[in-house]
């Protein structure tokens, strides 16, 4: 049987991981290789790297970080960040990473999942959503949080399943860096209405929060800085999982 | 000398940073002189069945990698192609392995199959040796090669299926040895020194 991931997500700015609270007031946190490398050794499932700055400053991502990366793990990684066409996606896949997240690009065009979808398998692509309540309504945000959409959570996920993505990385920014738990409400919904994978993020702030999340039904939870600043070890937390019943890589 | 197949949609990084911490020469091509020159072949697969096989005959290398008889290890897309055909993009592939590759059924389970999974043995293997059974590899997959008389090595999600093939020179593992951890660098290792 298949197991449930954990992934360290690293924000990423000039090489650096930096790690906000709702998306802003960042804090330093180290170098993405020797990160990267750290969480390889101590049982990470595969690693998420988010490059932050990217998508405001319209800057290409990161073909250097990746093959840095590359040559330190041995486990899959995606990298986000200002992707905006298969060209960019390519250079990315060819550098070592395994799948790309798309964010910002695929709210302007979402055709991009497809047609990407087709170029390099849905498996490569990862849609990652950003949600926030605005008013009691579920809201799609791009360009790192900054920008709010039209676009509502639940319908924005069933269509970037349609469209062929392969994935959803799902962030709550109501709980993103509060360490209050995940949205177990509105994961528990996407969970029931699309039938790719979907990855918890935003909110990890316990062991239980992990396994909350895993009783509902997501196929991988992420956290960032409960893990860069060593309040828990992704061997005790995935311990904890199995004694509790789910089915992890230790 | 080992050759690794780029066809333009494939991770050749990842499986080229293997073989270099298990310093072992290698050339990163799409020439049929370098796979003709080649000791041994990986086919690595990342991307869409019926876009590699276009590209396969663009580069001219479609009929030499049905003949060639050198060992060839195929992983993940590397691996589907080796069979007859797939019914992603409905195209004919390698028709080394008399199998079709279908999809999984997504109206019972979530496609992709994206994550970590463990295998058992079918078959003895030398790309196995050393490596305990019920060990966990990495997939990523929405297409699958139906259990048949060549798999070495079996896999469930929702329905058993191939995690590994093998006749004559041809390999083909569908997990990603590359990104398997420690395991998956010993496959890597075992098709260098025993294939």
């Amino acid at each position: 049987m298949i197991s449930k991931r954990i992934i360290p997500c690293l924000d990423v700015k000039d090489g650096q991981v930096v790690k906000g609270v709702n998306f802003v007031e960042l804090r330093y946190a180290g170098s993405a290789v020797e990160l990267a490398e750290r969480y390889y050794h101590e049982g990470a499932d595969e690693l998420v790297f988010l490059d932050i700055t990217a998508s405001i400053e319209k800057r290409k991502t990161l073909v250097e970080l990746v093959e840095k990366v590359s040559e330190v793990i041995r486990i899959p990684f995606t990298v986000g960040g200002g992707i905006s066409e298969l060209n960019d996606i390519e250079a990315l896949l060819r550098a070592g990473a395994d799948k790309v997240s798309l964010n910002s690009s695929i709210v302007k065009n979402p055709l991009l999942i497809t047609e990407a979808a087709k170029r390099f398998g849905s498996q490569a692509i990862v849609a990652a959503i950003d949600v926030k309540s605005v008013g009691g309504v579920k809201k799609i945000f791009i360009k790192g949080g900054k920008e709010e959409t039209e676009l509502e959570g639940l319908s924005w996920c069933k269509k970037v399943n349609e469209l062929c993505a392969g994935e959803i990385l799902l962030t709550s920014m109501d709980h993103d860096g509060t360490k209050v738990g995940y949205d177990l409400e509105f994961l528990k919904q996407v969970v029931e209405s699309v039938t790719i994978p979907v990855i918890a993020s935003g909110g990890a702030g316990e062991k239980k929060h992990f396994l909350d999340a895993f009783k509902i039904g997501v196929d991988a939870c992420l956290a960032a800085s409960l893990f860069h600043y060593e309040e828990l070890a992704i061997k005790d937390l995935k311990q904890y999982l199995q004694s509790n019943g789910i089915r992890v890589r230790l | 000398m080992i050759t690794l197949i780029d066809y333009g949609a494939g991770n050749t990084a990842s499986v080229a940073n293997v073989l270099k911490d298990l310093d072992c020469e290698f050339v990163i091509s799409n020439k049929e002189i370098d796979i003709c020159n080649a000791e041994k072949i990986i086919f690595p697969g990342v991307g869409e069945a019926s876009f590699v096989v276009r590209k396969l005959h663009m580069l001219n290398l479609f009929s030499l990698l049905r003949l060639i008889k050198k060992p060839m290890l195929g992983i993940c897309l590397g691996m589907q192609l080796l069979c007859d055909k797939s019914k992603e993009g409905d195209v004919a592939c390698l028709g080394i392995f008399p199998v079709t590759t279908e999809k999984f059924d997504e109206t019972k389970i979530k496609v992709p199959h994206m994550g970590w999974n463990q295998i058992k043995y079918a078959k003895q293997s030398k790309l196995f040796d050393g490596i305990p059974e019920g060990e966990y590899f990495y997939f990523a997959n929405s297409y699958y090669v139906p259990v048949n008389e060549y798999a070495t090595s079996v896999c469930s999600y929702g329905i058993d299926f191939c995690s590994s093939l093998e006749k004559d020179n041809f390999y083909g593992v569908q997990f990603h040895p590359e990104k398997s951890g420690q395991a998956g660098i010993q496959i890597i290792k075992n098709f260098v020194e025993k294939c």
